[in-house]
């Protein structure tokens, strides 16, 4: 197991490779549909979100107001990020984003840009909203929440030891291919 | 709040922070049929404790509580619209309390009330019956497996497949294949052969009303349910799509009549967090007994 503490620089994520297990703490900015589109169609993140050396996490949590009025994240599992295909590669670059976390892989445009810019992408177990919930220590900041919805915003977290698999590497290797060409062999000799 | 508005916030909540047994069942089978020391082991592993956790906390299974299906089995002179009333307003409590997430999306706007409740939310399919008991029974299917869903439209050139239940068979086992992981497995199959395209899916959803380990009164389709369970777990796809023994938990499958000119195979997908509760009702709302 690796930990990965944010900021996180170019010679660490190079350093990772695909089936490595990653145990990330720092911060991370949840950045869904919403957030991927507003950035392509050219819009400015607010000051705080600060992507650079940073962890992007595709992720639309359940967050509620506890008595004090303090934000409290019940459930934060990873969202599917395929489709976010078509801006990441562009996020990735503009944005010096250093791994981005999700569920399901994402397609050659994105691989491409991990391999350019030193980028990797980390799945989360999908619909482990209670364990990676309990791995975040807090939330720190929220920006665009009236303008995108609760799910939708981007929520700065605070984590600790958020459990990860790097499933594309900053060499071009992924393991959803890998995988999809592998049970495609396999189906091919059942038909 | 009087009794049926207690059942069914309590409903909401029970589906969204509990797995039904069954299911639990056969993830926890998968859990030791994955090799010690993999990738796929650890996964099965979070997933369990995931499941311990929101159990204990009384929290979300996973945080995309998703589209919100009631099935009621009703008598004769139910109150349909007075029970959507009730639905409604339980479902709008459960999302303030953070037993479902702000889900809803208007199509046209992209604004989100925070209520959960427009048009086709929540979704509610009355069938009444002869008999003098309420059954509700509640599916919270999360967008990542819906997404993966598939519908094919037989013959299927491409796939070589046929109208018949080879053909069939090969459409399903397509729908596996491009599925991979996305639609957080290991996942359980609802699947419809015939139907128009709306029934069609209508119908792969209803399988889920099923237990895992019943089978198929149809000898066919028996044999096609297992035949396709044991194959997609050949495949090496795995938990999340990490590899592994595992791809599917389950394989439940229906036929309906169709046209002459149509032959849908309709696929649904349907995560590991298997949101799947129900509730017969007293006559006073109350809760008489859990149905899973």
């Amino acid at each position: 197991m690796i930990s990965l503490q944010t900021p996180v620089s170019e010679e660490q994520i190079r350093a990772l490779k695909v089936g490595d297990t990653v145990e990330v703490s720092g911060t991370v900015f949840t950045g869904r549909d919403a957030m991927h589109k507003y950035l392509h169609d050219g819009g400015q993140l607010p000051a705080g979100v600060l992507l650079r050396g940073g962890v992007l996490y595709h992720c639309g949590p359940v967050v509620i107001k506890d008595p004090s009025g303090a934000w409290k994240v019940t459930a934060a599992g990873p969202t599917t990020s395929t489709r976010e295909e078509p801006y990441q590669w562009q996020i990735i670059r503009d944005h010096g984003v250093r791994a981005v976390i999700g569920k399901g892989g994402m397609g050659d445009r994105t691989i491409e840009a991990c391999k350019q810019h030193g980028c990797v992408y980390l799945h989360a177990v999908g619909g482990a909203a209670q364990v990676l919930a309990e791995r975040i220590r807090r939330v720190k900041n929220v920006y665009f929440l009236e303008k995108f919805g609760s799910p939708e915003a981007i929520w700065e977290l605070e984590v600790e030891n958020f459990p990860v698999l790097v499933t594309i590497d900053a060499h071009g290797n992924s393991l959803h291919k890998e995988i999809f060409a592998r049970s495609q062999t396999e189906l091919a000799k059942r038909l | 709040m009087n009794g049926l508005h207690e059942s069914l916030l309590e409903l909401i909540r029970h589906t969204s922070a509990e797995i039904p047994d069954d299911v639990q069942q056969a993830i926890l089978t998968s859990l030791e049929n994955e090799k010690k020391g993999t990738i796929a082991e650890a996964t099965m592993r979070i997933i369990d404790q995931n499941i311990a956790l929101a159990k204990r906390k009384s929290q979300p299974i996973c945080q995309d509580t998703g589209s919100i299906i009631f099935y009621v089995d009703c008598p004769v002179g139910f109150d349909q619209i007075a029970f959507t009333d009730v639905a409604c307003a339980m479902v709008r409590e459960a999302t303030k309390k953070g037993y479902l997430r702000q889900n809803s999306v208007d199509s046209l706007t992209g604004k989100n009330d925070g209520t959960n409740l427009g048009p086709g939310s929540p979704t509610i399919h009355f069938h009444q019956h002869r008999a003098e008991d309420t059954q509700v029974r509640l599916v919270l299917k999360g967008g990542g497996c819906e997404n993966v869903g598939a519908q094919y439209s037989l013959p299927d050139e491409a796939l070589h497949a046929n109208r018949d239940l080879d053909g069939c068979r090969k459409a399903i086992l397509d729908a596996v294949l491009q599925a991979q992981g996305k639609g957080c497995g290991p996942g359980v199959l609802g699947v419809c052969i015939g139907g128009d395209r709306a029934t069609g899916y209508e119908f792969s959803k209803q399988q889920f009303l099923r237990l895992l380990p019943d089978r198929n009164p149809v000898p066919e389709l028996d044999r096609l349910e297992q035949d396709i369970l044991k194959t997609a777990n050949e495949l090496g796809i795995g938990p999340m799509g990490f590899g592994g023994t595992t791809t599917l938990l389950g394989v439940k499958i229906c036929a309906v009549n169709r046209l002459p000119a149509s032959f849908f195979v309709s696929v649904s997908y349907m995560c590991w967090a298997f949101r799947r509760q129900g509730v017969s009702l007293a006559p006073d709302g109350g809760i008489e007994k859990w149905l899973y």
